[in-house]
């Protein structure tokens, strides 16, 4: 209240005058570090090979751009020329760190809330003791030196922010990232783990998503695993992996009879049915007892799951039948001139009783199904006889008009031939007349 | 014996005797042009068509951006017939433009126009002017993404005259967009305003039409003519061909029913290949076609000034050839280039 009673002027200048320190300040401290020997990067340009790539990739780095140069990772002292000198034990130099040490060195700034604080105050700083609870962190700490820190994943010169389309944990990049060692059978060999998670994946429902469509919300790797905490989803924790999105599938599932079935049987849940990492599209022959049936695998004939899985198939299948007899008809009834507009939007109402119904053979109840698909049966119905007598009269109007045409040309004729008979008639009065 | 009395109070009070008499005596000149003579009837008939169809189509359409689609749709298929009316209605307005092209045409090269028939060929170009005006404003009112577009279009080419353009625009829109605003002027302008002066300026032109009589083409003129009585033998055949029309027009209606397409919608983008109604497909492409700079002038601008200076020059064409009786051959050039420039371009339009 007091600010805004101040003379407006007055008051305005002088906060834009304080505001302007820091930033003066910041820009000659700017400059002064611009100006700041590096002897770090003067050797490392001049030489050739891999010991050239650090200045090269720090091109495009993150930290290179916030400020931070190499002595803040490897020590040493950058203002000395001497290689000795530069590098000396007294400098704290450490050279190329070992894998073993990477998550605390970079945990050094990424674990220090404070720090990050500076630079992007909503950044996380959980990584390091995610990372820990990870298989990879635990292998690690177990002496396991080939394991992922976080320059496998982020590079370690190069390193990009998470957003740019450059940076190897991208979300169209990330699969090919982790790909990078679980895909390679030889790395993985060691580890007894499958090895062609990558190739699945490309070939999943998620993938096109991800990749044709460019839906970046679509889930790769690290949104079903994790990230820093990476680790395959216990058994017990498929379900809710899975319902982060795929939600109302998820609370249908947990309340259906399967849920404590598949518990007993210790099946993962989700999976079970849609695999893990090459999930394809979902269809309609997962249900039923037919040859891409995922009821049969635990199903036999003559069992009650057996027949539901038949008879909701069966509902299915009629549903769609029947929106696409009405869509038909419709068709038909339009290209032919007619205005169906109205029954085709209703129809919609059809095609969403069918989606709906596609999420609810997760109850794996024929009543549940029964009651979306049976408002959505009449409404296809009736949009299939909306069809039917559009083309009823459209019928009617061909055989109105061929009526009323005859009618049409049979009056001209009939004037015609009058007209003829008057003209006849007055030609004849004329002479005599005359 | 007991009819007579009547059409003798009638005539003794209305003089519908000398209306009679008026048209016994009327007479039309038989030769080898006489045929455009019934295209000026055949507008009329269509002109009537369409004042009965829009009667009976204002019985059910609301004109406002919310409800003019679905009132439309209403017609069309829940109002008994209602979809012969409107398919008629729009169907027959295409015609009518046709029509009196032709009936225009007819009395440029048969130069209908000279003296004493300037004020008639005056009024009729007007009424060109009026029928084109119903045109396009019954375009928008079904309030369909084509027509709102077309609309959208169609007023900015207005917008584009220099001085008066801008409050053209704003005056035609009702405001700076194509809006319910729009709609309900346009509806304004297409059942009230255009009506009312369609009605002043066709009485002139029919009863100049009864004053002088029909023209008879310049080469033909001191002719011995066959002549044909107005009534029963013109007015019959004339009949003929408006039972005829209404077989057409039913025809068109049963089965090529006029399209309502899809609702309005001011943010959905524009459909491709947007194009005006055909009569106006030969300005929309001759301006496609100029070039962004004419010299230093803007080429659009330029070619709304010239087709408005042509329409000019068009509108007095009786003051500028004002020889009577002898032929002139640069007329009848001009007219032929006119008529090939209108059908390449409109054909033109059509295909690109």
């Amino acid at each position: 209240m007091k600010l805004t009673n101040d003379p407006p002027s007055y008051s305005r200048s002088r906060l834009t005058f304080f505001a302007l320190i820091p930033m003066i300040a910041l820009v000659l401290f700017q400059t002064a570090a611009a100006q700041k020997k590096d002897s770090c990067v003067e050797c490392h340009s001049r030489l050739e090979g891999p010991l050239s790539e650090p200045v090269r990739l720090s091109k495009g780095d993150v930290h290179n751009a916030r400020g931070l140069s190499c002595v803040d990772c490897h020590r040493g002292d950058a203002s000395r020329d001497d290689k000795a000198a530069a590098k000396g034990r007294q400098t704290g130099f450490i050279g190329k760190p070992r894998s073993s040490d990477i998550p605390r060195l970079c945990g050094q700034c990424h674990s220090n809330a404070e720090f990050m604080k500076k630079f992007n105050p909503s950044l996380r700083v959980d990584q390091e003791s995610e990372y820990s609870t990870s298989i990879h962190g635990r292998l690690l700490k177990s002496g396991d030196q080939k394991v992922a820190t976080c320059v496998s994943c982020h590079g370690n010169h190069g390193v990009r922010a998470v957003k740019d389309p450059l940076a190897k944990v991208y979300a169209l990049n990330v699969a090919e990232t982790c790909g990078s060692c679980h895909a390679n059978a030889g790395y993985m060999n060691s580890y007894r783990i499958p090895h062609d998670q990558f190739d699945n994946y490309k070939k999943s429902v998620h993938a096109r998503a991800l990749y044709e469509r460019q839906d970046l919300s679509a889930p790769t790797c690290n949104d079903c695993h994790g990230n820093h905490g990476a680790a395959p989803p216990g058994l017990a924790s498929v379900a809710n992996v899975c319902g982060q999105c795929h939600s109302r599938q998820a609370s249908l599932f947990q309340a259906s009879v399967h849920k404590t079935v598949f518990g007993l049987m210790e099946a993962g849940e989700c999976v079970q049915c849609h695999s893990n990492h090459g999930i394809i599209p979902p269809s309609d022959e997962m249900l039923g007892v037919g040859e891409k049936s995922a009821c049969t695998h635990c199903h036999g004939k003559g069992d009650s799951g057996y027949a539901a899985a038949e008879e909701m198939l069966e509902k299915i299948n009629q549903m769609s039948a029947s929106i696409s007899r009405s869509t038909e008809i419709l068709n038909r009834a339009e290209r032919a001139g007619m205005e169906v507009s109205k029954p085709r939007f209703e129809l919609n109402d059809a095609k969403d009783a069918l989606t709906q119904s596609r999420v609810l053979v997760h109850t794996f109840s024929t009543d549940e199904l029964d009651k979306v698909l049976k408002p959505g049966m009449d409404v296809a119905n009736k949009s299939y006889g909306a069809g039917a007598s559009a083309l009823d009269e459209l019928s009617f109007r061909r055989k109105g008009l061929a009526g009323s045409l005859f009618f049409i040309l049979f009056l001209a004729a009939l004037i015609y031939l009058k007209v003829r008979e008057l003209e006849r008639r007055s030609q004849a009065e004329k002479p005599a007349g005359g | 014996m007991k009819v007579e009395p009547v059409t003798l109070w009638l005539d003794d009070r209305l003089g519908i005797g000398s209306i009679a008499q008026l048209a016994r005596k009327k007479e039309i000149p038989i030769h080898r042009h006489s045929i455009w003579y019934y295209f000026g009837g055949m507008t009329l008939f269509l002109f009537g068509v369409q004042v009965v169809t829009g009667i009976l189509l204002l019985l059910y359409y609301r004109p406002s951006a919310e409800t003019a689609f679905e009132s439309v749709q209403f017609i069309v298929t829940e109002v008994q017939f209602g979809w012969l009316i409107r398919s008629v209605h729009s169907w027959s307005a295409n015609l009518l433009i046709a029509t009196l092209f032709i009936h225009m045409f007819s009395v440029y090269f048969m130069r209908a126009y000279r003296r004493p028939r300037e004020v008639t060929w005056l009024s009729g170009v007007f009424l060109l002017l009026l029928a084109v005006g119903f045109g396009f404003s019954g375009y928008l009112l079904p309030w369909n993404k084509l027509a709102f577009f077309a609309t959208k279009v169609g007023t900015e080419i207005a917008g584009v005259i220099p001085l008066i353009g801008k409050p053209m625009l704003r005056f035609l829109r009702g405001g700076e967009d194509v809006t319910g605003a729009t709609l309900t002027r346009f509806f304004g302008f297409h059942v009230a305003v255009l009506p009312a002066i369609s009605t002043v300026i066709l009485a002139v032109h029919l009863a100049l039409v009864q004053l002088h009589g029909m023209s008879v083409p310049p080469g033909l003129e001191g002719k011995n003519l066959r002549k044909m009585k107005f009534f029963p033998g013109f007015l019959m055949r004339d009949l003929i061909g408006w039972i005829l029309a209404i077989g057409v027009l039913a025809a068109l209606a049963a089965l090529f029913p006029w399209e309502l397409g899809e609702k309005a919608d001011a943010f959905a983008p524009a459909p491709a290949g947007i194009k005006p109604e055909w009569y106006f497909l030969f300005m929309f492409e001759t301006l496609k076609l100029l070039p962004p700079k004419i010299l230093s002038f803007d080429g659009e601008v330029l070619g709304i000034l010239g087709f408005a200076a042509g329409g000019l020059v068009w509108f007095i064409l009786p003051f500028l050839d004002k020889h009577e009786r002898t032929r002139r051959p640069v007329f009848t050039v001009i007219g032929v280039i006119v008529v090939l420039f209108i059908v390449t371009l409109t054909i033109v339009g059509f295909v690109s």
